[in-house]
C-alpha cells in the first residue's frame, strides 16, 4: 500500500509542479464555460419566444436545453484533453530511465499502474469539480432534473476513467509523449465513432461495433439512466487496459 | 549472500550473458568488471529483480529472484548507470518519495533522510530542484536513494563516474564503510578503484565469466610473467630485433623516449624467464648506450586487458605491439 501511495503522491505532485494540470484544467473550464454560456443564451432566447406561446413554455426546461447538451459537449472536450493527462505517465520515465529504478523498489507492478491511474483520475475529477458551479447555479435559480445532472456527470467520470486506462497503456508503448498523446487520442476517437460504421458492416458486426461504441454507451447516462451494461462496459474497458498495461510492464522487464 | 548459478539471458536470439555462476559473501565489496557490452548491466538488472533471467538461478539472502522478488527488493539498494532521477522534484521530496516507495515507516522517514543525506553529503542541497544539481550531487543523490532503508545488499553501477577527485575519494570511503555489514557489488571502469575498495573481482566478457578472484590473486597470477622498460641510444628497429633474439621475450611495445636517437621499449617475458640481465648484456655487447633498464609492476588494468583479450583472441597490447610469435 505504501508503494501505491508513493507513486500516487509522486504523480499528483508532478501534475501540479509542472503546468500540465493547470493548463489542462484551465482549458477544460474555459471550453466547458463557453458551452454553458452558449447553452444558457439559447435557453434565454427560447424563453423569450416562449413568453408569447404557453405551449412552448410547457415543453422547454433547463435540463434539456442546458444540462444535457453541456455534459455531451464536455464529453467531447474530455476526449481531446484526457490524452494530455496520460501522455507522460510512463513515457517520461521510460525516456529518462527512471522506470528501471522505480521497478526495483518494493512496489508491485499493479501498485505502480494503479498509482498513476488514480492520480490521473484525481486530476480528471478536479476538472469536473470546477464545472459543478454551472449546474449548481441553475439548480439554485432555475431548477434542474438532479437525476439527469448526476448521471451525466457519472457518465463523464466513467468515460474519462476509461480514457485514462487507455492512455496509460499507450504511454507504456512509447518514450515519446507526443506520440503517446496522438495514439491515445486516435484510439479513443476510434472507440467513440466506431458505431458509425455499424449500418453497413452487416448485422452481427454492426451489433458488436455498437456495443463497443463509447458514444452509444454514454447516451443512456445523458438521458438520466444508469444502465448496468453501460457501467460494466466502462469498468471493463478500464480494467482491460490496466491489464494490458501490466502485461506491457512485464514485457518491458523481459526486454530489460 | 548472493549465489548466482548458470545465469543466462537472451534478448531475442542474442545472448547477453551465458551460464554465469559466482558467489558473493556477506560483508564483501565485489567489483564487477568488463568492457562495454560485456553483460554487466544485464547481470545487475537481474540481480536487482528488474529483469528476469532466461535460465539459471539467483539467490539473494537465500531468496530466489524469480519467486521472491518483492522480498529481495525490500533488502536491496540500486544505483543504475545514468542515475535516473526525477528532475522536477526537490532533493528532500525525492528522498521522501523513495522512503515511501521502500516502505520506511512515516515516523522514521525524517531520521532516515537525515542519515543518508549526511552520509553522502547532500545536506547543502536538500531544498534544491534535482534538475539544478551538479553531476556530482546527482550521483550522491542516486547513492542516497540506494542507501535509504539501510538495505543489506547494495548494487552500484558506475558509482563514481563524473565525480571530482575529492568526491571520488569520499564516495570510495563511504562504500568501503558500507562493507562492514553489507554486501556491495559495484561495476566500474576505473580499475584502480577496484584495487582500492574491492575484496573480490568478477570479470565478464562477451556475456561469459572470465575470472573471479581477489585483486591480489589476479595480480599474482599475472605477476608470474615479467615486464621491464629499456631505454637505449639506438634506433627502434635494431633494438626490437635484438630484444626478440633473447629467449622468453613475449612482446616489445615501443614507448616515447622524448630524445632523438633514443628508443624505449616495454618488454614482457614469459613466466620464469628473467630477461633483464640478458637484455643488459646483449646491449652492452653491441656497444650501445644503455640509458635505463627498470622492471614495471603489473596493474589490475593489465590483468583485465589480458583476460578480455585472451577471450577474444585479440592482440594483447593493441596495434602498436609486436609479439614474438608474429614478429
Amino acid at each position: 500500500m505504501s508503494g501505491f501511495v508513493a507513486v500516487f503522491k509522486k504523480e499528483i505532485a508532478n501534475y501540479f509542479v509542472s503546468p500540465i494540470a493547470y493548463s489542462v484544467i484551465a482549458m477544460f473550464l474555459l471550453i466547458s464555460g463557453f458551452f454553458f454560456w452558449a447553452n444558457l443564451s439559447v435557453m434565454s432566447l427560447i424563453s423569450l419566444q416562449a413568453a408569447n406561446d404557453p405551449m412552448i413554455s410547457q415543453r422547454i426546461n433547463l435540463t434539456d436545453v442546458v444540462i444535457r447538451p453541456l455534459t455531451q459537449n464536455m464529453s467531447i472536450v474530455l476526449l481531446f484533453l484526457t490524452p494530455l493527462l496520460t501522455m507522460r505517465l510512463f513515457s517520461e520515465e521510460k525516456k529518462t530511465g527512471a522506470i528501471e529504478l522505480l521497478l526495483t523498489y518494493p512496489i508491485s507492478d499493479l501498485s505502480v499502474v494503479m498509482g498513476k491511474y488514480c492520480a490521473a483520475i484525481l486530476v480528471l475529477l478536479a476538472m469536473l469539480l470546477g464545472t459543478l458551479s454551472y449546474p449548481i447555479m441553475l439548480w439554485r435559480f432555475g431548477g434542474i432534473d438532479t437525476g439527469v445532472f448526476l448521471t451525466g456527470y457519472l457518465g463523464l467520470i466513467m468515460m474519462g476513467a476509461a480514457f485514462v486506462g487507455l492512455g496509460i497503456f499507450v504511454s507504456l508503448m512509447t518514450e515519446n509523449q507526443i506520440i503517446a498523446a496522438a495514439l491515445s487520442f486516435g484510439l479513443a476517437l476510434m472507440f467513440w465513432i466506431i458505431s458509425w460504421t455499424s449500418s453497413f458492416v452487416g448485422q452481427t458486426a454492426g451489433a458488436v461495433l455498437k456495443q463497443l461504441s463509447i458514444l452509444e454507451r454514454l447516451e443512456s447516462f445523458h438521458k438520466g439512466v444508469i444502465s448496468l451494461a453501460d457501467v460494466s462496459f466502462f469498468i471493463l474497458f478500464s480494467a482491460f487496459f490496466i491489464f494490458l498495461s501490466l502485461r506491457s510492464l512485464e514485457s518491458l522487464r523481459w526486454r530489460g | 549472500m548472493i549465489e548466482v548459478q548458470g545465469l543466462t539471458k537472451y534478448y531475442g536470439r542474442l545472448a547477453a550473458i551465458r551460464d554465469i555462476s559466482f558467489t558473493v559473501q556477506t560483508g564483501s565489496v565485489v567489483g564487477f568488471l568488463g568492457p562495454n557490452g560485456a553483460g554487466k548491466t544485464t547481470t545487475m538488472r537481474i540481480l536487482t529483480c528488474y529483469s528476469p533471467p532466461t535460465s539459471g538461478t539467483v539467490k539473494i539472502l537465500g531468496m530466489d529472484v524469480a519467486s521472491q522478488s518483492m522480498s529481495i527488493r525490500r533488502n536491496l539498494g540500486y544505483l543504475p548507470e545514468n542515475v535516473p532521477l526525477y528532475d522536477w522534484m526537490r532533493v528532500h521530496s525525492y528522498l521522501q518519495f523513495v522512503c515511501r516507495a521502500k516502505g520506511v515507516p512515516s515516523n522514521r522517514r525524517s531520521d532516515e533522510i537525515a542519515r543518508v543525506s549526511n552520509a553522502v553529503g547532500l545536506i547543502d542541497v536538500m531544498g534544491k530542484l534535482v534538475k539544478w544539481l551538479s553531476k556530482g550531487y546527482r550521483q550522491r543523490l542516486g547513492l542516497a536513494q540506494a542507501l535509504i532503508g539501510d538495505p543489506p545488499i547494495i548494487i552500484l553501477d558506475e558509482p563514481t563516474i563524473g565525480l571530482d577527485p575529492r568526491q571520488i575519494r569520499e564516495i570510495r570511503s563511504l562504500i568501503k564503510g558500507l562493507a562492514k555489514d553489507k554486501t556491495v557489488i559495484l561495476s566500474t571502469h576505473i580499475l584502480p578503484e577496484v584495487s582500492q575498495i574491492c575484496d573480490r573481482v568478477i570479470i565478464i566478457n562477451k556475456g561469459s565469466l572470465v575470472a573471479e578472484d581477489t585483486p591480489a590473486n589476479l595480480l599474482a597470477a599475472k605477476g608470474k610473467s615479467l615486464r621491464c622498460s629499456v631505454t637505449v641510444r639506438v634506433n627502434e628497429k635494431d633494438l626490437k630485433n635484438l630484444v626478440f633474439e633473447i629467449p622468453g621475450v613475449v612482446s616489445a611495445n615501443p614507448g616515447v623516449s622524448g630524445i632523438e636517437g633514443v628508443s624505449m621499449l616495454t618488454v614482457e617475458s614469459e613466466p620464469g624467464f628473467e630477461v633483464r640481465s640478458r637484455i643488459a648484456r646483449a646491449i652492452v655487447e653491441k656497444g650501445w648506450d644503455l640509458l635505463e633498464l627498470k622492471s614495471i609492476d603489473f596493474s589490475l588494468e593489465d590483468v583485465f586487458i589480458d583476460l578480455i583479450t585472451e577471450e577474444t583472441g585479440e592482440s594483447v597490447s593493441g596495434e602498436n605491439s609486436d609479439q614474438k610469435e608474429v614478429a
